[in-house]
């Protein structure tokens, strides 16, 4: 399906990351914004709060996170496309209502602008540390997906694309995007409505009698209906069976678990494949790979360019999707290679599903950043440097030293505003 | 320092997983609970406040989680070791507070009580789904501790346990319980006070006007004073220098925030137990916490009495993760087993920690009873068979 | 408030000894409402004799949240809406500490609501002053729970459509003992009113309406501070003891301040004590 053209503003844009997201969320249809203002994601809901009222869209300011949440999950089962726009803070208290659109399978999208934490952090400043809590934040078993952007052309993109896998998949979808791509500001092309491919819902249209809203297609996904169509559905958060009614005896558990749980996980591990997306430039060769996401890919390709004109056979696999992640591809990747260097703005997360993939075949480099900066291309150069030089297969993530970490903790460097 | 005798019931009791975690609480000299009711963790906040009066401790049910969380960091800072008990839904809307909890150093305990989810789950029945949640549910970088108790005596021990961990680290701590530990009663021995260790709150010692809340000592964390003793100091859940006060770029995000991880990761030695049976000559590992370790022991008899070396490794902290100890085993065994009442959590750090050198099978207890051995045992007869070791985690279909 | 001293001679702020000064300046706006807020709590501080060690500031985040850091006491700034819950945990620890909650209206009254209410349900021993300037202006000018009907932010571009709260009303239908409302302009009325707020045990709510110049008033086209100012001092109405209900505020509408509520409740504090006396009695 293409894209309506009432929602499409056609044109060559110079506008930051934020406001790109809101003109893709309206692109892909999206009718409904529930947002609470949080720095630094509120541009992207000041943006479609402005251009949603000419396409009947609609924006509303809730009173907290909570709130915010729980109405997108509310206007999805309406059935209309929906988004909340938040970052950490607000990203944590999601966190019940996220476990409760994935039990309902409600189709939505959260774009999380990550800022510097944990708690209030550096709300100005960049983060990428809630890569790990986007995956396990919410309590039980469920899977999402996570998409993180590096451009504002990107964010424009990827929410269409968010919107799209939430739609074919019903779940809720992560966009993870960064303070520093929300708020660079860069030439961003909208395109025309019929270049933009649109993926509608999977509405039902069998017998209204015969309809299970919890009974799965092929590929593990049921159909929806909307509220007010008549059906007379029944959808709860506890664990139900295919007609959506709880089932809270120990001797049922056993049927319910596998219709329902299993399948929330299964439906994105068995499709993983269809929905991984990754970019993947010089690994035929490498002796080094680059894993890197967000920011941190555009950060390392300086510090890349310059140990190839070292001579340093490297490559980059950059993970446009993070989630579900790309399991297969590290492996193989692994066998191949001596090591991967990951630059990640955290003390750690992605990193560690490297490792694990890695099966003890490659050395796994972290190049740590607390965040509210990024890092210098010098630290992904040496760290390059070392792992090509290493020979020794080392067990454990091998955390590179930076720059500013010796700055801190080794020059006595004065902190100052 | 050894435990106040007041309030101590030393005997041997039969109790419930639930009730036996308020004692291990009062026992360590935990002295506030808020709360919010929530299945399968009620008893706790009901025990607590039945035994308020007789220790005069402060009890509140708040308005829901967020504020519970809240209350009781504030709670601390006053002076009191403090406690709070939820389950799945409750835990995931205390996620923004733990993650202030770390940011302010603030020791505490949280309890959860897992049930079936995601969501609302099944709330009377037992699960284990919160693991990697308790990790990694807060926004931004920071390291837990976790504690999983697998019998009501280790509730009543891994609390006090906790509450000790909580004050040397200044971070909060999480006992990861399931509803078959809480709600099953057995025998509890409670020893008399002088046997209980207690780790003391870590207090400022220095002159008034020269005390800095964030000043790591030379144990790497910071002393504590309790509010209303004239210090006037600040603290922020924003990023924050040595007194505390926010300074928003990457240096402070690097004194800061690196040090939080460094506190618990360089005392993982100190901080990480773990229960081992019969792995010496062990070909399998069943690698277990919570109630499916009882099941562990349970198959390792049957297992061996049909001639298959097995053992078991019962993690008693589950974070820090014992990544050594999992990687040394890797080496010398064919296989772990790994059962958990989730769909692959704690697995997923199993076949991380092993580096390709041992199988590593996942047996999911989501849909069944805990107390089911056929399914672990079946797994155990059929990764033996394996020629070698697999890429991957290995789920074989019941 | 203190007279100007000298000591090796240097001026000292006669408020030196009550603030942060190695954070000074503060980051509010020309023309805020904020800063006037602060220096009235202050005075009120002396004002009303209280042991300072044992006085207790906590602010939630946004503008106001900021004030926490900026007063010498034992102060926190905590996360968005929860500095009542966090401040609730502090009396109850410790009931013999005054705790103070300094945040604003969209802190306070929209994503703590919840607490706001409960807390002062529970009658919980604690004094909240809410900065009202009518909109989130930390964030960037995004509407609040306060936007008065038609009046202009950032998310509501075409007028804001959703009805305010009366938060005097919440207040007092909640249960608070003390409820008083002023403007950033009466600032010896408020002082008093924090003064009186400060000794009184049980929840007490001062609302300080306050000027965002930045904000709130260009976007509405208000002017600037000083203009908000002159509104104030034509229309604001001191009416002591007025029924909560008929304090509504309307986009440049009169604005009704003073008074309105003096009573006695038990605290919580009381009351559980008393619970725990009577339980171990019958033990």
């Amino acid at each position: 399906m293409k894209a309506n053209p009432r929602n499409v503003n056609t044109g060559i844009y110079y506008i930051d990351g934020d406001v790109a997201s809101g003109q893709g969320a309206l692109a892909a249809g999206c009718r409904f914004i529930g947002g609470y203002p949080i720095t630094p994601s509120t541009e992207a809901a000041e943006a479609f709060a402005k251009i949603a009222p000419k396409a009947g869209a609609v924006f509303i300011q809730m009173e907290d996170e909570l709130a915010s949440i729980a109405s997108v999950i509310g206007a999805s089962c309406a059935g209309v496309k929906t988004m909340t726009i938040t970052s950490g803070p607000g990203y944590s208290l999601m966190m019940e209502t996220i476990g409760f659109g994935a039990m309902l399978e409600t189709p939505f999208v959260i774009l999380n602008i990550q800022r510097g934490g944990p708690s209030t952090g550096a709300p100005t400043k960049t983060g990428q540390a809630d890569m790990m809590q986007s995956r396990w934040g919410s309590h039980g078993d469920y899977e999402i997906i996570a998409i993180a952007p590096e451009s504002p052309q990107e964010l424009f993109d990827y929410t269409i694309k968010a919107f799209n896998l939430a739609e074919k998949y019903r779940c809720p979808v992560m966009i993870m995007a960064d303070e520093c791509v929300g708020h660079m500001t860069e030439k961003v092309v909208i395109p025309k409505a019929d270049e933009i491919e649109i993926e509608p819902r999977r509405f039902y249209n069998g017998p209204r009698d015969k309809y299970l809203p919890f009974k799965p297609d092929k590929d593990l996904v049921p159909k929806m209906v909307k509220a007010g169509d008549g059906y007379k559905l029944y959808i709860t958060g506890h664990t139900h069976d295919e007609k959506g009614y709880p089932i809270l005896t120990q001797n049922s558990k056993v049927k319910t678990q596998k219709s329902t749980t299993r399948r929330l996980v299964d439906k994105i591990k068995l499709n993983a494949d269809k929905i991984i997306e990754l970019k993947e430039e010089n690994t035929d060769d490498a002796d080094v790979v680059v894993v890197s996401y967000g920011i941190s890919s555009r950060v390392a390709v300086r510090g890349i360019e310059k140990a190839r004109e070292k001579g340093i056979k490297v490559g980059s696999l950059r993970l446009v999707t993070v989630w579900p992640f790309p399991d297969k591809k590290i492996t193989e990747l692994a066998k191949k290679v001596k090591a991967f260097v990951v630059p990640e703005i955290n003390y750690g997360q992605v990193v560690f599903d490297v490792e694990r993939c890695s099966h003890g075949e490659a050395n796994v480099i972290l190049i740590p950043h607390g965040g509210a900066g990024v890092h210098h291309p010098d630290d992904i150069l040496s760290a390059i440097e070392y792992a090509s030089k290493e020979n020794k297969k080392i067990e454990g993530i091998i955390e590179h030293k930076t720059k500013l970490e010796k700055l801190i903790f080794e020059e006595g460097y004065k902190l100052k505003e | 320092m050894k435990a106040s005798t007041k309030g101590i019931l030393t005997g041997t009791h039969n109790l419930s997983g639930n009730e036996a975690c308020v004692e291990g609480a009062i026992a360590a000299g935990c002295r506030f609970l808020s709360g919010y009711p929530i299945q399968p963790a009620i008893e706790i906040m009901q025990r607590f406040l039945e035994r308020a009066p007789e220790v005069e401790a402060t009890y509140v049910q708040m308005e829901d989680e967020i504020s519970a969380l809240a209350a009781l960091l504030g709670a601390v800072w006053t002076g009191k070791k403090g406690i709070t008990a939820t389950s799945g839904p409750g835990l995931s809307l205390m996620m923004e507070h733990i993650g202030l909890g770390v940011m302010l150093e603030t020791p505490c305990v949280i309890v959860d009580v897992q049930r079936v989810g995601p969501s609302i789950g099944i709330p009377n029945s037992p699960g284990q789904g919160d693991m990697m949640q308790a990790r990694w549910g807060s926004h931004g970088d920071y390291e837990i501790i976790a504690l999983s108790p697998s019998s009501p005596q280790e509730m009543f021990d891994f609390t006090i346990k906790a509450f000790n961990l909580s004050e040397r680290y200044r971070t909060p701590v999480a006992i990861m319980a399931d509803e078959y530990v809480a709600h099953i009663r057995e025998k509890v021995v409670i020893p008399p006070a002088k046997e209980i260790k207690i780790e003391p709150r870590n207090y400022y010692k220095g002159p008034k006007d020269k005390y800095l809340p964030f000043k790591r000592d030379k144990n790497f964390i910071p002393p504590m004073v309790d509010i209303g003793n004239g210090y006037k100091f600040h603290v922020t859940g924003l990023t924050h220098d040595d007194q505390g006060y926010p300074i928003m770029n990457e240096e402070c995000q690097e004194y800061n925030v690196h040090p939080l991880m460094w506190k618990i990761r360089r005392y993982v030695d100190d901080i990480i137990e773990f229960q081992e049976t019969k792995t010496e000559d062990a070909e399998v590992v069943i690698v277990s916490y919570g109630a499916p370790s009882r099941t562990a022991l349970k198959a390792i008899k049957q297992a061996r009495k049909s001639g298959i070396k097995v053992g078991s490794l019962k993690l008693d902290t589950v974070w820090p993760f014992p990544e050594k100890r999992i990687t040394e085993l890797a080496k010398k065994v064919k296989a772990f087993v790994v059962p958990e009442m989730n769909y692959g959590q704690i697995v997923l750090e199993v076949e991380r920690c092993s580096y390709g050198n041992a199988n590593v099978v996942f047996v999911s207890y989501a849909e069944k009873e805990v107390d089911n051995i056929d399914d672990l045992l079946s797994a155990i007869k059929q990764v033996i068979k394996e020629k070698e070791a697999r890429k991957g985690i290995i789920e074989y279909h019941t | 408030m203190a007279t100007l001293k000298t000591k090796s001679n240097e001026l000292i702020h006669p408020m030196e000894h009550l603030l942060r000064m190695d954070r000074i300046p503060h980051i509010w706006c020309p023309g805020c409402g904020i800063g006037t807020a602060v220096t009235a709590f202050a005075s009120a501080l002396e004002k009303s004799k209280i042991d300072l060690d044992k006085v207790c500031i906590v602010s939630g985040i946004g503008c106001t949240g900021r004030v926490a850091g900026y007063v010498k006491l034992d102060s926190f700034h905590t996360t968005h809406g929860r500095a009542i819950a966090f401040a609730t945990g502090i009396t109850l620890g410790n009931p013999d500490l005054k705790v103070v909650v300094f945040s604003g209206d969209g802190d306070l009254i929209s994503i703590g609501g919840n607490h706001f209410i409960h807390a002062a349900r529970r009658n919980i021993n604690m004094l909240v002053i809410c900065v009202n300037n009518f909109i989130y202006a930390m964030t960037g000018g995004q509407v609040a729970p306060t936007t008065p009907l038609s009046a202009y932010a950032t998310t509501s571009p075409f007028g804001c459509v959703e009805p305010p709260f009366n938060i005097p009303y919440i207040a007092d239908s909640s249960g608070a003992v003390y409820v008083a409302r002023w403007t950033a302009l009466h600032i010896r009325r408020l002082t008093n009113s924090m003064a009186e707020a400060l000794n009184k045990p049980g929840f007490s709510v001062i609302e300080v309406i306050s000027p965002c110049a930045m904000y709130y008033s260009r976007i509405n086209k208000l002017g600037d501070g000083l203009d908000m100012m002159k509104f104030y001092h034509d229309n604001s109405e001191i009416k002591h003891g007025e029924d909560t209900k008929n304090l509504d505020i309307g986009f440049q509408t009169k604005i009704t301040v003073g008074k309105f509520v003096d009573r006695e409740r038990p605290t919580y504090t009381e009351s559980y004590k008393k619970w725990l006396s009577e339980i171990k009695r019958k033990k």
